[in-house]
C-alpha cells in the first residue's frame, strides 16, 4: 500500500519535472555513495585511525607540554592587555580543570556542582579581606581550606551514593551555594554582590594603574601602566594552576593516588584489597575543593567583584566539559581543552548572541567525534618494566 | 487548616507539573542509563508551543477554551515530541556505547543549544499571557481565609492525571510498553530477541518529550509568565523527584514530583520562600543519606 502510494508519487514527480527530479536523485547518488564510503571507512578503520592518533598525539605530548608551557610563560610579552586578560580567562579555567580532574578524572566521582568550591573560595576571599583587610597572599590559603572544608562537608552525605545519584546531590549542592549567596543578604550583599575587593601585592607593592609612591612601577622606576597589573594577575593564575598540576602529578604516586584510580576502576575491589574508601573518597572532594577555592580567590581578586551571578550551573558544565573534552585524567588533555574552548569560545565573539548556540552545539559535535576526548590514549602511573600508552577505552569512568 | 488544605491543593498542582517532566527523566534513565540534561529544555519548548498555539488560535477566533487547549495540547505535544526525537538522533545515538560521560556532555551541549535558540528567536524577556480559565471554586471559609480550588487547578490535576493514565497503559499494556520495559531490563537481550532497539529508544525520547510538553502547557497556564531560562529551573526540580523516587521507577517519578511540590510550597507558606529550593534539596540530601536508591528504586546489586 505504502509503497504503491510511494511510486505513484514518484512517476508523477518524473513525469511533471524531469529535470530537477534527475540532478536531485543524482545528487542523492553521489551523496550516498560518499556517505557510504565514509561510513565503511569507520568503526573499524576509524577506531584504528583513532588510536594511531592517540598514540601519535601522547608522543607528540612529551614535546607539545614544554611547548605550550614557554608559549604560556611568553605571552605577556605581547604586552597586549586583551591577550593577557584572555591568558588569564584560559588559565583560570586550565587551573578548574585540572582541579576538577582529580574529582572526575582521578577518583572517578562524577561532580556536577564544583563551582560551589569556586564561589566559596571567591566569597571566602572577599569578605574576609573586605572585614578584616587582610591581603590576597593571607587569604588565599584560608579561601582555600574553607572550600575544602566544605568538599568534605559535601562529601560526607554522598559517601554511600553511586553514580547519577551523586552527580545529582553535586548539583543540588551548588545550587544550594547559589541561593544562600543570594539570600544571605547581611553576610554576601546578595544579588549586589561584593565590591571593592582588593587587589593582590607583590611583597607589598601595590599595582596601581597610575603609579604613585609605594607602586610597582615606581619601585623599579618603571613607567606607570595598568599592563603590569594584567601581567602580574596572568603569572600568579599561572603559577597556581602549574602548582595544581604539580601537586596532581606528585600525589597520583603516593599511594593516595593510587587509591583513587583504583577507586575509579572497581569500588568494590579496592575496599576488599583494605583501601579505606572513605578517606579516599574525601580526600579526593578535599582537595578538588582546595583548588577550586584558590581559583576561587583568584576569581574575586581579578574582578575585585563577585556576585552570585558569576557562580551558576553553567559554570559547573563548562568546567566538567573541559575535563571530559579533554579526555578524563589527562593533565595535558584538559590543558588544550580549556584552550580550545575558552580561547574558541573568544574568537566567537562577534557572534553575539548566538555564540552559546556555537557552544553548545560544539560541545556535542566534539563529543559525538571523539567521545573519549581530545587526549585518548593514558600513560599508566605505575607499570612494571616499560610504560606503555594504553586506550582511554581500557580505563574505567568511575562508578562513584 | 484552611491555610494549611490551600497549600495542599497549590502543592499538588505544582507537584503534578514536576512529576509529568520527572517522567520523561527516569524513562530514558530507565532504559539507556544517562541524565538527559536537555529535557528541561524540551519543556520549556514545549511551554513556548503552547505559548504560540494559544495565541495563533486566537489569532484565528477559535474561542471557544476548551479546544483551544486540546488543539494546543496536541500541537506543542507532536512538535516537542519532534524535538525530543531530533535530539536523540543527533546528540545520543551516535553515542550509544560509548562511556557514560559522553552523552551527558553531549546532553548538556544540547541544552545550551536549546536554551539559546529560544532566546535568540523569542527574545530573553518575560512572556507574559493572560490567565485562559479564571475563577474557581470556594470550598470553605476559616476565619476569613478563603480556601480557593481554581479551574485551572482542576484542569490541570485532571489533565495530567489522564495522560499520566495513557501513559501507564501505554507502558503496560502495549507492544511498545512492552518493548520499553525489556530495553530497561537488558538492552542487548531485548535486541537480541528482536527488540528494535534503536526504535524503542527513540519512541522513548517522543514519549518522554510529548510529556514535558503536556507539562509546559500546564505550566504556562498555571503561572502565566515563561522565560527561556525555565527549563534549568524545573529540569533540576524534576530530576530531582525522579531521583528522589527512585530513579528509572515510573510510579516513583510521579511520587518524587509530588514530594518536591508539596515541600517546595509548604516551605514557601511556613518558613521563607527564598530558601524553598534549598528546602527540596535538603530533604533529597536527607532521603538519599537513609535510602541511597530514592524511595521506589531497586537497589544496586554489583556483581564481581
Amino acid at each position: 500500500m505504502k509503497s504503491a502510494l510511494r511510486d505513484a508519487v514518484l512517476s508523477a514527480l518524473v513525469a511533471l519535472r524531469p529535470v530537477p527530479v534527475a540532478i536531485a536523485v543524482a545528487a542523492v547518488f553521489v551523496g550516498r555513495l560518499l556517505l557510504l564510503a565514509w561510513r565503511g571507512r569507520s568503526r573499524a578503520a576509524a577506531r584504528h585511525a583513532n588510536r594511531a592518533f592517540a598514540e601519535r598525539l601522547t608522543q607528540a605530548g612529551k614535546y607539545v607540554a614544554p611547548l605550550l608551557l614557554i608559549v604560556a610563560l611568553a605571552v605577556p610579552l605581547s604586552g597586549d592587555r586583551y591577550y593577557l586578560h584572555l591568558g588569564i580567562l584560559v588559565m583560570t579555567y586550565v587551573m578548574l580543570g585540572w582541579g576538577l580532574n582529580i574529582v572526575v578524572g582521578l577518583a572517578g566521582l562524577l561532580d556536577l556542582g564544583y563551582v560551589a568550591f569556586y564561589a566559596v573560595g571567591a566569597y571566602s576571599y572577599a569578605i574576609i579581606s573586605t572585614t578584616y583587610g587582610l591581603g590576597f597572599w593571607t587569604c588565599l590559603p584560608i579561601a582555600g581550606i574553607l572550600a575544602a572544608i566544605w568538599g568534605i562537608m559535601l562529601g560526607f552525605p554522598v559517601l554511600r551514593l553511586r553514580g547519577d545519584y551523586l552527580a545529582i546531590v553535586t548539583l543540588a549542592f551548588g545550587e544550594i551555594i547559589r541561593i544562600v549567596i543570594t539570600n544571605w543578604v547581611s553576610l554576601t550583599n546578595g544579588p549586589n554582590g561584593i565590591s571593592g575587593i582588593p587587589r593582590p601585592t607583590l611583597f607589598g607593592l601595590k599595582f596601581t594603574p597610575a603609579g604613585g609612591p609605594g607602586s610597582f612601577s615606581d619601585f623599579f622606576h618603571l613607567p606607570p601602566s595598568p599592563t603590569w597589573r594584567a601581567v602580574y594577575l596572568y603569572y600568579v593564575i599561572l603559577v597556581l594552576a602549574l602548582l595544581t598540576n604539580w601537586v596532581t602529578l606528585r600525589l597520583r604516586r603516593l599511594p593516595l593516588g593510587r587509591a583513587w584510580e583504583a577507586l575509579r576502576e572497581d569500588e568494590v575491589a579496592c575496599r576488599s584489597l583494605g583501601i579505606n574508601v572513605t578517606v579516599t573518597k574525601l580526600t579526593a572532594f578535599a582537595i578538588g575543593a582546595l583548588f577550586g577555592g584558590f581559583a576561587g580567590a583568584f576569581f574575586a581578586t581579578r574582578q575585585a567583584f563577585v556576585s552570585p551571578e558569576s557562580f551558576t550551573f553553567i559554570e559547573s558544565a563548562i568546567v566538567l566539559s573541559i575535563v571530559v573534552l579533554g579526555g578524563l585524567g589527562s593533565q595535558l588533555g584538559v590543558a588544550l581543552a580549556a584552550l580550545v574552548m575558552i580561547g574558541g569560545f573568544e574568537v566567537f565573539r562577534a557572534l553575539a548572541d548566538y555564540r552559546m548556540l556555537v557552544f553548545g552545539a560544539a560541545l556535542v559535535l566534539i563529543m559525538v567525534l571523539r567521545p573519549r576526548g581530545l587526549v585518548a590514549g593514558r600513560t599508566p602511573t605505575v607499570a612494571l618494566g616499560r610504560k606503555r600508552e594504553i586506550s582511554a577505552e581500557l580505563v574505567a569512568q568511575g562508578r562513584g | 487548616m484552611a491555610y494549611a488544605l490551600q497549600q495542599l491543593i497549590n502543592g499538588v498542582t505544582l507537584g503534578m507539573i514536576y512529576g509529568l517532566i520527572a517522567v520523561g527523566y527516569t524513562m530514558v534513565y530507565g532504559i539507556i542509563g544517562m541524565i538527559n540534561f536537555a529535557h528541561g529544555d524540551i519543556f520549556m519548548v514545549g511551554a513556548f508551543l503552547s505559548m504560540i498555539s494559544l495565541l495563533g488560535l486566537a489569532a484565528f477566533g477559535i474561542t471557544s477554551v476548551p479546544l483551544a487547549l486540546a488543539l494546543t495540547l496536541i500541537f506543542a505535544a507532536a512538535i516537542a515530541s519532534l524535538y525530543g526525537w531530533t535530539v536523540e538522533r543527533l546528540a545520543y545515538r551516535p553515542l550509544r556505547g560509548s562511556f557514560r560521560l559522553a552523552p551527558l556532555i553531549s546532553a548538556i551541549g544540547m541544552s545550551i543549544v536549546l536554551q539559546t535558540f529560544v532566546q535568540v528567536s523569542q527574545g530573553a524577556r518575560v512572556k507574559p499571557m493572560e490567565a485562559l480559565l479564571p475563577g474557581g471554586v470556594q470550598l470553605m471559609d476559616q476565619g476569613g481565609f478563603a480556601v480557593q480550588l481554581s479551574w485551572m487547578q482542576v484542569a490541570i490535576v485532571i489533565t495530567t492525571l489522564v495522560v499520566l493514565a495513557v501513559f501507564t497503559w501505554l507502558v503496560t499494556r502495549t507492544s511498545l510498553g512492552r518493548s520499553m520495559r525489556a530495553c530497561e531490563q537488558d538492552l542487548k537481550m531485548a535486541g537480541l530477541l528482536g527488540i528494535d532497539t534503536d526504535r524503542t529508544i527513540s519512541l522513548t525520547f517522543v514519549i518522554g518529550a510529548a510529556l514535558a510538553a503536556v507539562a509546559g502547557l500546564m505550566f504556562l497556564l498555571y503561572y502565566g509568565v515563561i522565560d527561556f531560562y525555565i527549563g534549568f529551573v524545573a529540569g533540576v526540580k524534576a530530576f530531582t523527584a525522579a531521583v528522589l523516587g527512585g530513579i528509572g521507577s515510573l510510579p516513583g517519578a510521579v511520587i518524587g514530583g509530588l514530594l518536591i511540590g508539596l515541600i517546595e510550597v509548604f516551605w514557601s507558606a511556613y518558613f521563607s520562600v527564598q530558601y524553598k529550593d534549598v528546602a527540596a534539596f535538603s530533604i533529597l540530601v536527607i532521603v538519599l543519606i537513609f535510602m541511597p536508591t530514592g524511595i521506589l528504586g531497586r537497589a544496586d546489586v554489583e556483581k564481581v
